[in-house]
């Protein structure tokens, strides 16, 4: 390549002819991806900020500054404070059964065969299927008179349940066909992961004479740590950000409650594209943004130094690697 | 030799797959079913799962009833257009950010890339109200803008193009007489097929299942598009369940067909972004 000269005003007052076409192509061809970003991304992201600090009206997001006064507003409004529950508990019970069946789904498709890529296939077709059918067939699923559901549970003599019309139900059943679908998404991080353990590591913990729970328990789990982390992580962000299936199936003359299952998106979307409330909703947004970073640093924060232990350890123990 | 336990371990495996899968299948069969039906089998009971008279009037009904025409039609142009818009600005900023050195790149990559984590539903407000002073609410333009750039395509694009794409080649093709554009065009982007391939199924299916963007940023009917079309349906209207889950059906089979036939491209794919732009 170029051989630089050692003083450094040549090099800054003379770049060679093709270092300059580079750069002025580097230049020209990232310019308007750089700004379509900025367009449709970095600005907002910031703007947003700045509405959350402000009083709004139809039309104008900033027409009084007030500080913080969206923010302490939030916490003491009802519907709020309910959104963010509601979509914590739906953040941890989706992501905590997500996870157990993806690992246990994983752990029994570990071996590859024919068999195994079928199931993979199965289980994945949730995840790529859209929201809005998958949502609209549960509805449809959960109907109290003529649910395919409620007609499976009465074989154990169950009596018809309303999934959608009571309270308590109505988060359980949305918590249910959310976990149907990511479980394959998860299933198949782990897959991965599970695959990617050396067959060694296992033959040896087999050899010391382990049990098949032992190995999975003491070799498989530990090593997939840093992969575990990194779905929950996912997962629970995702699921922070639920909206559709809560819009469709709480919506319509047989939708959930309104509130029962009222989340931070759906707060969002009604403070300010129903209400107009634009600064209001712009400072829930701030909140939901706080969360999704908190959760990402965590993973960051986490996965470098956990992953180095985790292997000195493993490697420590001698016996089974 | 497998002993006995490990035998009866291999069925209970097998019986818990299955089992697994079943519940994953069923409602895409009972939206078929459905979809299948004439009304007053539609609401049996008990419940059968395979329609004792199969008839495709739902699928009839639902473009009879509501423009799904004309849904379909916006969503496979918001799709399309999206896609190629992704693919050209992953390809472009990937083969930069990879090959070249200028000040501030780093900093525009970071930039890109920190993004990525931050969800629509974190900014949509302010870009809503950047689309309404440029006076694309309910556009075509409006639609489908927060769709055209995916920081995890240019990440992507540019792991794939340092790895694959050695710097003597692109100065072989400089010393050639070959101008910088020439050299993208028509050295590094032949050679692109294979992450080209898995970015833009990723792309149209992130796009085509997109459902708040659409649901804030249009008000007339001719803009809708399937997802949003099917919601507005179910939410505002009693419509029956067999054409509502005919178009259902309509909606998952673009996706459903493209991942069968490149499921493993899909997979890899979809488990490396972390499911989102």
């Amino acid at each position: 390549m170029n051989r630089i000269p050692s003083d450094s005003k040549v090099r800054r007052r003379k770049l060679s002819e093709t270092e300059l076409k580079k750069r002025i192509f580097a230049y020209t061809a990232i310019l308007p991806v750089i700004f379509i970003f900025g367009f449709v991304r970095v600005v907002p992201i910031f703007q947003n900020f700045l509405y959350s600090l402000f009083q709004s009206t139809i039309g104008n997001p900033l027409q009084k500054f007030i500080g913080t006064t969206n923010f302490a507003d939030l916490f003491r409004d009802e519907l709020f404070v309910l959104s963010l529950r509601n979509t914590t508990y739906f953040a941890v019970f989706v992501t905590l059964f997500s996870v157990a069946f993806a690992v246990l789904l994983a752990a029994l498709l570990s071996t590859r065969s024919r068999a195994s890529a079928w199931y993979e296939t199965i289980y994945f077709l949730p995840v790529i299927t859209p929201m809005v059918p998958v949502a609209v067939v549960w509805k449809w699923i959960y109907d109290p008179t003529y649910g395919l559901l409620n007609y499976v549970l009465s074989w154990f003599g169950i009596e018809p349940i309303g999934w959608l019309v009571f309270p308590n139900t109505a988060m359980v059943a949305i918590i249910i066909m959310s976990v149907w679908k990511i479980v394959g998404y998860n299933m198949i991080i782990f897959l991965v992961g599970m695959r990617d353990i050396p067959e060694s590591y296992i033959e040896a913990a087999r050899i010391d004479g382990a049990s098949t729970m032992q190995v999975f328990w003491r070799v498989i789990m530990p090593l997939l740590r840093p992969i575990m982390l990194f779905v929950f992580v996912i997962s629970t962000i995702n699921s922070y950000n639920v909206f559709t299936q809560v819009f469709i199936m709480t919506s319509g003359p047989q939708g959930a409650p309104g509130n029962a299952v009222r989340t931070i998106v759906f707060d969002i979307y009604e403070n300010a594209f129903r209400y107009f409330r634009t600064g209001y909703a712009a400072a829930e947004a701030v909140v939901l943004f706080v969360i999704i970073l908190a959760l990402t640093l965590i993973q960051f924060g986490i996965s470098g130094s956990k992953e180095r232990r985790e292997k000195r350890r493993l490697l420590r123990r001698g016996g089974l690697v | 030799m497998k002993s006995h336990a490990g035998k009866s371990a291999n069925i209970l495996k097998h019986v818990l797959l299955l089992m697994g899968a079943t519940i994953m299948v069923l409602p895409f069969v009972w939206m078929l079913s459905t979809s299948l039906k004439p009304p007053h089998e539609v609401l049996s009971w008990p419940p059968q799962l395979i329609p004792k008279t199969i008839t495709g009037m739902n699928y009839v009904t639902v473009f009879a009833t509501a423009p799904f025409a004309r849904f379909f039609i916006n969503s496979v142009m918001m799709a399309s257009i999206s896609t190629v818009s992704i693919l050209i600005t992953s390809s472009i900023a990937g083969y930069v950010f990879g090959k070249f050195n200028f000040p501030l790149k780093n900093f525009l990559f970071i930039l890109t890339l920190s993004t990525a984590m931050v969800p629509l539903e974190v900014y949509m407000i302010p870009l809503y109200m950047s689309m309404v002073d440029l006076g694309w609410v309910n556009t075509f333009m409006g639609l489908v803008a927060p769709y055209l750039i995916m920081s995890y395509g240019i990440f992507f694009m540019r792991q794939n193009i340092m790895a694959s794409i050695p710097d003597e080649l692109l100065d072989a093709a400089r010393i050639d007489g070959a101008s910088e554009w020439k050299i993208f065009l028509r050295v590094v982007f032949p050679m692109l097929s294979g992450p080209i391939g898995a970015i833009s199924i990723f792309a149209f299916q992130q796009t085509w299942a997109a459902f708040i963007w659409p649901l804030i940023i249009t008000s007339s009917r001719e803009l809708w598009t399937m997802e949003l079309g099917l919601g507005m349906f179910q939410y505002r209207f009693t419509v029956d369940l067999g054409p509502i889950n005919a178009g259902s059906m309509l909606s998952i089979i673009p996706v459903l067909i493209m991942f069968l036939l490149m499921r493993k491209k899909i997979i890899q794919g979809i488990t490396l972004t972390g499911m989102k732009g």
